[in-house]
């Protein structure tokens, strides 16, 4: 009796695992390891921050979860099953905002909705109300109130980036993904957004991939960090960032934050040299 | 008094067109140029709206037959574009041949219309359709083929299927495209009528203007070709106006200017 229970169970114990997956790019004899044996699993609200040296498969990861890359060889899950099998919905945001320049900023954020089910089967009926509602108060939780009906040219970089969090949120995903959202941004508008990101978060707790090259950052933000060795990527370190939330900029001048960040440089200044 | 920035723009256009005009007028009186070999634009505006009750079925006829061969060629040049656009393959095979269609004088592929099809509207309709089409392909290709990959991968992850990222991403992408294709193709679809009507019809304005050349009336030959470019301007600006309307939003400096 208790085995089926079980089962039923397992999807919500982890969100995503990946299964000694290898990814290999390129043709013929030009090819070459992305990412090797890796094995992870995700715990249903972790926020998952992963740090390495460049083109050490960080995105690849981000892109095998979400499903738009297949592994070459090993197996991908999200939410107990393989991915690709079932449409989850994955929210998703990159360095680029990617607005449509011809959607005004609340359609854009809307996106999402008129996609994903069950919003999708409703979209035509709810998007002028209650859909437009909640776009409104996520564009009024990220400090952007009155600029849905402007369009995303005549937005500054970091109020795109604000958007743009509000569109891979809008649909409460199980399951967000974070690729350098904030690499483009100047180091005050940055500092900012973590805390944005960071009461987004703790609003519905999703499961967060983020990946970064900023390590404060990482800190900052991560309950879990991944280190990642150079090419052919391979998880090196995992360990969990204890800071109770919500975290202020003045945790980053703790000292154990500090020493945080400094291994995690240390360990990747070792693993490009490696 | 203030005139706003455009209107000042355009007062200058106009007035520079007026001058064209008259300088050309100008110099025919001071050369003494015989009106066979070119007519004073007074001359021809007036022949123009003189013989407008007999030249009014041909004008007529050469819209008809530009519009059929244009909308024709927008049909079959957006699915062709479409699918050059969205497979690689599709494109490796397409290109070499379209560019090579594209170069041959259409004048060459009248007479083969002709040989299958008679003399009249038919030919026409193929020649404006074949003058027409290479822009359209080119640029919805392009704007499909050139979408960004990652505005993709954000309705991919969301669990998007093709048809869904074609109809929220790929097609208002390539909109701009399209519209800028049109404008262009229209104006060739035009050549294309007048040439096969040159060639081979009896109606159109090609038709006049070779009946014209031939009596020596070189006035109502220069009539037939105000008429045509008068033409070409107004479906040129049909056409800039949607594309105003539908697709603003890639024009945004213009935007700015406005609000």
């Amino acid at each position: 009796m208790t085995e089926p229970t079980l089962a039923s169970e397992q999807p919500f114990a982890k969100v995503a695992q990946l299964e000694n997956v290898q990814v290999r790019f390129g043709k013929g004899s030009n090819t070459f390891l992305a990412l090797d044996r890796t094995n992870l699993t995700v715990r249903p609200g972790d926020f998952v921050a992963m740090v390495g040296p460049s083109g050490c498969g960080k995105s690849t990861i981000l892109k095998l979860v979400a499903g738009l890359l297949r592994p070459t060889e090993g197996y991908v899950f999200v939410a107990g099953r393989e991915v690709g099998s079932e449409k989850v919905g994955i929210g998703m945001a990159f360095q680029n905002p990617t607005m449509m320049p011809w959607l005004t900023i609340r359609e854009n954020i809307m996106l999402p909705l008129k996609i994903v089910k069950p919003y999708a089967d409703t979209f035509s009926r709810d998007k002028h109300t209650v859909f437009r509602d909640r776009a409104e108060a996520l564009l009024t939780k990220v400090g952007l109130s009155g600029f849905g009906d402007r369009r995303p040219w005549e937005l500054s970089g970091g109020m795109l980036q604000r958007a743009n969090l509000c569109r891979a949120l809008i649909h409460s995903p199980k399951l967000l993904m974070l690729d350098e959202p904030f690499g483009a941004l100047d180091q005050f508008t940055r500092e900012e957004l973590w805390s944005v990101l960071q009461e987004l978060w703790m609003d519905t707790k999703p499961t967060v991939f983020l990946v970064t090259h900023d390590l404060r950052e990482a800190a900052f933000l991560a309950s879990r960090i991944l280190v990642m060795s150079a090419r052919p990527g391979r998880v090196t370190d995992d360990r969990s960032v204890g800071f109770a939330r919500p975290r202020t900029l003045e945790t980053t001048f703790e000292p154990a934050f500090a020493a945080l960040t400094n291994d995690l440089r240390r360990m990747i200044v070792e693993a490009r040299k490696a | 008094m203030s005139l706003s920035q455009q209107t000042v723009e355009q007062l200058k256009s106009a007035a520079f067109i007026v001058l064209l005009f008259a300088s050309w007028e100008a110099s025919c009186v001071v050369f003494s140029v015989s009106p066979i070999v070119l007519p004073r634009p007074s001359a021809i505006f007036s022949t123009l709206i003189l013989q407008m009750p007999a030249l009014w079925p041909h004008i007529l006829q050469t819209l008809v037959t530009t519009m059929v061969g244009f909308a024709a060629g927008m049909v079959i040049g957006v699915t062709l574009g479409a699918v050059v656009g969205m497979s690689r393959t599709a494109y490796n095979i397409a290109y070499p041949l379209l560019v090579g269609f594209s170069s041959i004088p259409k004048v060459a592929v009248v007479p083969i219309f002709v040989l299958w099809f008679g003399s009249g509207a038919v030919p026409a309709i193929l020649t404006a359709l074949t003058t027409c089409i290479f822009p359209i392909v080119v640029n919805v290709a392009t704007g499909l083929a050139t979408t960004e990959p990652e505005m993709e991968d954000v309705l991919k992850a969301l669990g998007a299927n093709r048809s869904q990222v074609f109809w929220n991403v790929s097609l208002p992408r390539t909109m701009p495209y399209f519209f800028a294709s049109l404008k262009i193709a229209v104006t060739l679809a035009f050549v294309g009528t007048v040439l096969s009507e040159t060639v081979a019809s009896n109606r159109g304005i090609g038709t006049v203007m070779m009946m014209a050349a031939s009596s020596f009336d070189v006035p109502l030959a220069f009539a037939g070709l105000f008429a045509l470019a008068l033409l070409g301007i107004l479906l040129y600006a049909v056409f800039a106006l949607i594309e105003q309307r539908i697709c603003g939003w890639a024009n945004r400096k213009q935007e700015f200017a406005m609000a």
